[in-house]
């Protein structure tokens, strides 16, 4: 047996397992409309590659990821394009954002699929691009678009793999379930995994000892693959990605850092299936399990769901109580969120819905006021100091969340479990966070503003400088010019125009004499042409060149008459 | 050299004050050179904390003018874009109260807005682009101007310069990326007999 590390703090919560998993997995008919968002993943949003109305077969590209943290996303069943626009989607926020709404044909028909059954053959390159193609994000809650996790950078050789079969949170059985009924597939896409991180020489599936058959129906499989299952007890929160590196290897991931940094990537069990699919079968993501439960629905089991599907479609295929519900959560009851509507669709990180009645979960009590109890503490398995954030938080004291590490919060919830107060602390930590970014954001803004500001003045001042150094120059050299003129009157200055224009006047001998040259000298000209033409003639030249040499000499007479005319009126 | 410390003790002694003095008054000098410090530099603190929208609600022709008058004593509730946020923390730094915004100046606005062109309207005049106190609109005489939302601070001055009224302040675009977590409510005041059941926020799922 594989030694394990003990994490601090953490919880003890009923666990709710079993409800979900008297049955195996199912599928549902498919829904009069799917709904994909185009982010489901963390990253920028895909950006939509179809038009309105274009028809698509299932696991067609219907968006392209935009930029490098980003994923592609597939029709999820063959059918029409009916609707691009925002809808409310899987977030904490209600709020919308782009879908693509697909109406089902019905036919379910796949594009041309092809697989690569030698991938130990396929350069890893090869093997991340048609994980990239794929669509493949984190399925275990976060989303984290799979092929940049395994593409760390040759400064940081891996030689541990983690995949996290941990689930943790009550009520959850998906991956549990796709253990007990698909780990062949599961070894294979891990085989995968390890082929493209280079073979590191630690591959662990950290599983918690409440899954005993689902460690069964793994052991089998990874005989002499070098391959671990390390199992270790059920705590809350065992999952987190630091809290299980630490739980396996002993490890503790600095702040700040991303287990890369240390040699480790942990990947979720659900998406080492997905890249198997994707490898082996050229699937792209589809579809995921997802675990269906609460009291609210008579059905509880765990379903192969189509990407898209409406969170209303599912619970009225499990008999919803509507009556019976206090919410409806999308993950599980410690970090889930309650939906705002139930026409929320199902994404890509969407493990569980959970339909509790108000007996199972009954409704928050008002908070009260904080006793300094300090279960929080005990509980909080980040070592992180949950009370004085606390107060921090309420203070708005920005300075001192961060110094109390407050970024390092996992959000799990365990301290708002334990606080006899109900005080809402994990609410309190999230909108510090966002508040903190906020503010920090404006701080940039504000800095550049300031910058754009006073390169704004700067060159407005010296555009000023330079204008007033060209009005100095001016002035100046006007002044030089009055220096070096000669300080006449302005009768003088009339009387030197006069004797220029005189100088320019001729006598009328002179002009007559002009007149007499040009007439002279067109004579000239003619007797020349003449003399030209003669010689033509006699040598027998073209017809051609014999006209040419006859205009030039009536040119000639021409201008001849011309400036005879010209003397004439000049001696009149 | 002894002998005359022994004879005339007094002088002496005021020789080696003398002495003493000159050489600390050169070393204080020296370093007050060496070590000088350009500008004030609690004017940079409170500049720091202004907003950097450079509109001159304050009355200052910017945000470093103001912090100027700050360091000089002027009131610190002037500026309407910072906010009562912005009072608090240069009351904080300058360790005086905190008091409410100042409403001559204008109030304090709940959304961010940003300039926004309706560009068929524009007749390219570049009025608005000399009025930008941050370089933020593009655009060349007698052609069509735009404004780069990203380093827009809302500041309005170029809504007045333009003669045909094409420019409007649109609030700032927020998407799923720009949500906050809201604040649940502080626990101040109630007592264990106040609580209804039920009624309270179906927040997060605790």
């Amino acid at each position: 047996m594989r030694q394990t590390w003990v994490t601090p703090g953490g919880v003890h919560p009923p666990e709710n397992k079993h409800q979900s998993l008297t049955q195996p997995i199912g599928t549902l008919p498919i829904p009069e409309k799917l709904v994909v968002p185009l982010g489901q993943h963390i990253g920028a949003p895909a950006i939509a590659c179809v038009k309105l109305g274009d028809k698509v077969l299932k696991g067609q590209k219907i968006a392209d990821p935009a930029g490098t943290v980003s994923a592609a996303i597939h029709a999820p069943t063959s059918g029409i394009i009916s609707a691009i626009e925002a809808r409310p989607i899987a977030h904490s926020s209600g709020m919308e954002a782009l879908c693509i709404e697909i109406t089902p044909d019905g036919k379910d028909q796949w594009i041309d699929l092809s697989g690569i059954a030698d991938f130990e053959h396929t350069t890893p390159e090869a093997l991340l691009s048609i994980i990239t193609n794929a669509g493949i994000a984190g399925m275990g809650g976060a989303g984290f678009p799979t092929a940049v996790k395994l593409n760390p950078g040759f400064q940081r050789p891996i030689d541990t793999l983690i995949v996290n079969a941990t689930e943790c949170e009550p009520y959850i059985t998906a991956d549990d379930s796709l253990i007990r009924e698909r780990a062949e597939e599961i070894i294979e896409g891990i085989r995968i995994l390890s082929h493209i991180l280079g073979n590191p020489s630690n591959i662990l599936i950290g599983i918690e000892d409440n899954k005993p058959e689902a460690i069964k129906a793994l052991e089998p499989h990874t005989l002499d693959t070098g391959i671990n299952v390390v199992s270790f007890p059920t705590k809350y929160p065992s999952g987190g990605e630091k809290q299980l590196i630490y739980i396996l290897t002993g490890q503790e991931l600095p702040s700040g850092q991303i287990p890369a940094d240390i040699g480790v990537v942990c990947v979720n069990i659900g998406t080492t299936y997905a890249i198997k699919r994707a490898v082996v079968e050229g699937e792209p993501l589809v579809s995921r399990v997802t675990t269906m439960t609460g009291e609210a629905c008579e059905i509880n089991r765990n379903y192969d769901v189509l990407i898209g599907t409406p969170v209303s479609h599912m619970l009225e295929h499990n008999k919803f109580n509507a009556e019976k519900c206090s919410r409806v959560i999308m993950g599980g009851p410690m970090m889930g969120f309650s939906l705002t509507s139930k026409d929320i669709p199902i994404v890509k990180t969407s493990n569980c819905i959970l339909a509790p009645s108000v007996e199972e979960i009954p409704h928050n009590e008002p908070a009260q006021p904080c006793i300094r109890c300090g279960m929080c503490a005990e509980a909080c398995p980040v070592s992180l100091l949950p009370q004085q954030l606390f107060w921090y938080s309420q203070a708005k004291d920005h300075e001192r969340l961060q110094s109390h590490n407050l970024f390092d919060c996992i959000e799990c919830g365990a301290c708002s479990y334990v606080c006899p107060s109900n005080i809402p602390l994990v609410q309190h930590y999230r909108s510090s966070k966002s508040d903190i970014k906020k503010a920090e954001e404006e701080n940039i803004k504000s800095a550049q503003a300031r910058e754009r500001f006073e390169f704004r003045q700067q060159r407005m001042e010296q555009a000023e400088k330079e204008r007033e150094a060209k009005r100095a120059a001016r002035r100046e050299a006007a002044l030089e010019a009055k220096k070096t003129a000669s300080p006449n009157s302005a009768a003088d200055i009339i009387a030197a125009a006069q004797a220029r224009t005189a100088a320019k006047q001729m006598s009328p001998e002179q002009e007559q004499a002009k007149l007499q040259r040009a007439v002279s000298s067109a004579e000239m000209r003619v007797q020349k042409a003449q003399d030209k033409l003669d010689a033509a003639v006699a040598s027998e030249e073209s017809d051609e060149k014999l006209k040419i040499l006859s205009a030039a000499l009536s040119g000639a007479q021409q201008k001849l008459e011309k400036a005879k005319v010209r003397l004439a009126e000049q001696s009149n | 050299m002894l002998e005359f410390i022994f004879q005339n003790p007094i002088i002496s002694a005021l020789i080696a004050l003398a002495g003493l003095g000159l050489i600390f008054g050169a070393l204080l000098g020296f370093a007050a050179e060496k070590f000088k410090i350009e500008g004030d530099p609690v004017i940079d603190q409170i500049d720091s904390l202004l907003p950097q929208t450079q509109c001159g609600q304050c009355g200052f022709p910017g945000c470093r003018p103001y912090a100027e008058s700050i360091a000089e004593g002027d009131a610190i509730n002037k500026c309407p874009p910072g906010g009562q946020s912005t009072i608090n923390a240069i009351a904080n730094l300058l360790d005086v109260p905190a008091p409410e915004l100042d409403q001559e100046h204008g109030e304090e606005a709940d959304v961010k807005t940003v300039a926004y062109i309706r560009e068929d309207e524009c007749i390219g005049c570049t009025k608005c682009i000399q009025a930008c106190p941050v370089d933020a609109i593009l655009g060349a005489a007698k052609l069509m101007h735009t404004v780069i939302a990203d380093e827009c601070t809302g500041c309005d001055l170029c809504v007045e310069p333009c003669p045909v009224d094409c420019i409007d302040m649109l609030p700032v675009a927020t998407g799923i990326n720009q949500w906050q977590w809201p604040a649940p409510p502080t626990v101040n005041g109630l007592i264990a007999t106040d609580r209804t059941h039920g009624s309270s926020s179906h927040g997060g799922a605790v």
